[in-house]
């Protein structure tokens, strides 16, 4: 089997959907032919031809409206914005158009989009870079929110994203598209060849949407990431010898609840990580689901272990980014709690 | 301070607010006729004197005239004036039974019946409508049933958007009209990605899109024309302008200075004026910017130049911001009586037919609105609960069974 990275696998995933199905299209900025700023379409555009991959005016409010009206028709849209801070200008058409238009509707229009987009830290890239706004997209009913962590699952993830018949934002951890960064940015980057999950078949496959994976299990807390923080909290359990349960969400609409509260009845402690600020962020949902369903099990109160509340700051990187030393105290929290 | 002049801020304001006569004397129109009718397929660059000048086909003794002029059957023409006149009779008994207390809201399209009715004749039923709130006359040009008007707008049983959606917001995908929302502007782009679909599945069907003159300020309408300028897109883009934007005059949007047809020249793509309550002339402009677009040759944006007659919805009181009489002294008249004048000036309509034809319309409103209210009326019937639940994804997720299950419906 073939070694990919992330970014190999999701061009393998788009390659394969843009010759499996006819009404895949795939247009954003810089996306056709030079194959964007990260080599995602690399080669699609050449392949399939300039109006199966095409580039677009820069103008995300424009690019996510055409591909509505695009998916009302009947296409699949797969559209790329290149990083995800610049999704704001089309906030409006996801939240007013894209996730409501069944609903309005009475069912009579959709529209099966497909939103790519990197996103996260750790690149230096500071506060126009490095957004992890997940949470504002997990609030909105009707959008469902992807994010991935290796190479494998991207590509199967994102083959079940474009074959959604709901609006999907997809997003992609930029860190990682390289290799399995843990959080030590002092340490040579490992390539994801050294790492199991970057062997990811040719062909097609799909992870469905709102299925965790249990990628470490423990017996003494549940860690709960997605994305880049799916390894930092990895590296956390091993450095720390702390018997921890780690689970990759994976998706976060839809949220795989039963596996969390499985993990957090058996283990009654829990640590969120995400590398988004704090206050109202995605962790603050888990917990409450948490504490709905499972407060006569746990032994401490769940513990979050996130960016601060403050935008991505450039030179203060690493005093932001939730690395694997503040996992360690934020498990040991819950502990001794 | 230096002593350079001191700069001025400019605040645009109507001629005319309450108590003043309605003045319309800054308008000039060019002459019915006067208005070029370039060949289909000319080049844009050849064409930017027209948004300019104004698309107009009805004299004023109701003859037509001119290049533009669409030559249409009477029996057509016949077609076109009972649907504007549908739509007059509902809107008015509609606005009537909002205020009867049997529905929260309604909006009018009084005086921009054309607007609605001329497009849709032009469009075949495989093309797609991304319409505003004030273009019901599309839907009554292509024999939308009443009766499912009424039951939206009474939001009861048999709504066919099962209560979810406010009244007027229509949707009808089987007679090609998009989904409608209440955020103005933001369906400009899909107009344009579904032309772009079309085009992309090598298909013939198009687009077409209204938005209002006030709408135009949002980025939104320049996204969608960047778009559609880029890839070609077969869409006619219509331009609304109705003077008012609830209390905002179209100076607000950028009036004062230049038509908002012109707005197409800065991106290459062909801008038409046409008057918007001259039925044959808003027929002839469509028609030219659908054969354009049939023929490969992209976008058209038209401005429709007409008058909101009416308050912008339920909730509006227009006296309060604009001289109450504007309506009847608008310089381009009224769309039905226009075209009334011209069937019967070519001896195709008389009035005593046109009475009857109102009785006609009048009592199948009447009808509709009965039937509707024996369904039920706001509050008093509604579709079944859980239909709050769905459609809200393809296949409800566990939050929506739960919280289905919390409400017990």
């Amino acid at each position: 089997m073939p070694t990919m990275t992330m970014i190999q696998a999701i061009n393998s995933g788009l390659d394969l959907m843009l010759a499996r199905d006819p009404d895949v299209l795939i247009f954003g900025e810089d996306v056709g032919y030079f194959g964007g700023v990260f080599r995602v379409t690399e080669g699609l555009a050449k392949k399939h031809g300039d109006t199966r991959c095409f580039d677009t005016p820069l103008s995300e409010g424009g690019i996510v409206a055409t591909a509505i009206g695009m998916g009302a028709y009947g296409l699949r849209p797969v559209i790329e914005i290149q990083f995800v801070d610049y999704i704001l200008p089309a906030y409006d058409q996801l939240v007013s158009e894209a996730a409501r238009l069944r609903y309005r509707s009475g069912g009579e229009f959709w529209c099966p989009i497909t939103v790519r987009s990197p996103y996260g830290g750790g690149i230096f890239g500071g506060q126009t870079h490095s957004a992890s706004p997940e949470a504002i997209f997990a609030h909105v009913c009707g959008l469902k929110t992807v994010i991935p962590s290796t190479p494998y699952d991207a590509k199967g993830l994102l083959i079940s994203a474009i074959e959604d018949d709901d609006p999907v934002i997809f997003l992609e951890p930029k860190r990682i598209y390289n290799g399995p960064f843990d959080g030590h940015p002092d340490q040579p980057v490992r390539p994801w060849s050294q790492h199991p999950a970057s062997e990811v078949p040719d062909g097609y496959y799909k992870i469905p949407l709102g299925n965790a994976a249990v990628v470490r299990e423990g017996r003494a807390v549940t860690v709960l990431a997605y994305g880049t923080m799916v390894h930092v909290s990895l590296a956390a359990a091993n450095e720390s010898g702390i018997d921890a349960e780690v689970i990759d969400l994976r998706s976060i609409v839809p949220l795989d609840i039963d596996t969390i509260v499985a993990s957090v009845k058996k283990t009654r402690r829990c640590v969120i990580v995400h590398e988004a600020s704090r206050f109202a962020g995605f962790a603050a949902e888990i917990t409450t689901l948490i504490q709905e369903r499972c407060f006569y099990h746990l032994e401490a109160p769940v513990g979050r272990v996130t960016g601060w509340d403050t935008p991505y700051p450039h030179a203060f990187e690493w005093d932001y980014f939730p690395g694997p030393a503040r996992v360690i105290a934020g498990m040991r929290r819950v502990l001794e709690g | 301070m230096s002593n350079r002049l001191p700069l001025k801020l400019h605040i645009p304001a109507p001629t005319t607010r309450p108590g003043c006569a309605p003045d319309f004397s800054h308008m000039v129109f060019p002459a019915v006729g006067a208005t070029r009718r370039p060949d289909v397929f000319s080049a844009e660059p050849q064409m930017r004197d027209l948004p300019y000048g104004m698309v107009r086909v009805l004299d004023s003794d109701g003859l037509a005239t001119g290049p533009w002029n669409p030559k249409l059957d009477p029996a057509f023409l016949l077609r076109g004036l009972r649907a504007m006149l549908l739509t007059r009779l509902f809107d008015e008994r509609m606005f009537r039974a909002h205020r009867e207390g049997k529905t929260s809201f309604f909006m009018k399209s009084t005086g921009e019946e054309a607007i609605g009715a001329a497009p849709s004749m032009v469009l075949g039923p495989e093309d797609m409508c991304f319409p505003t709130y004030r273009v019901v006359s599309y839907l009554l040009a292509r024999d939308y049933p009443l009766i499912d008007l009424v039951n939206h707008n009474f939001s009861n049983v048999a709504d066919p958007l099962k209560g979810r959606q406010l009244p007027v917001l229509y949707s009808a995908r089987a007679f090609g009209f998009y989904s409608i929302s209440g955020n103005v502007g933001s369906r400009f782009g899909h107009a344009v990605g579904w032309a772009m679909a079309s085009a992309y599945k090598k298909d013939d069907k198009i687009a077409l899109a209204y938005i209002g003159e006030g709408t135009t300020a949002e980025g939104d309408f320049h996204e969608a024309l960047t778009f559609a300028a880029v890839y070609h897109a077969p869409v006619i883009l219509c331009i609304t302008n109705n003077q008012w934007a609830i209390s905002t005059y179209q100076g607000m949007a950028g009036g004062e200075e230049t038509t908002f047809a012109a707005r197409a020249i800065g991106y290459g793509l062909p801008g038409l004026r046409v008057d918007g309550n001259d039925f044959l002339a808003v027929y002839a402009a469509t028609e030219w910017a659908a054969e354009r677009a049939r023929g490969n040759h992209g976008a058209t944006l038209i401005e429709f130049f007409t008058y909101r007659a009416s308050g912008h919805s339920t909730s509006d009181d227009p006296s309060k911001y604009r001289p109450v009489n504007e309506a009847a002294e608008w310089p381009l008249g009224d769309p039905i009586t226009r075209l009334k004048q011209h069937l019967i000036a070519i001896g195709a309509w008389s009035e005593v037919q046109h009475e009857a034809l109102e009785h006609e319309l009048f009592a199948l409103v009447r009808a509709a609105l009965k039937q509707g209210e024996a369904i039920g009326t706001l509050g008093a019937s509604k579709p079944a609960c859980g239909e709050m639940f769905e459609c809200v994804y393809k296949e409800p997720d566990w939050r929506l069974t739960e919280q289905r299950q919390e409400l017990g419906v």
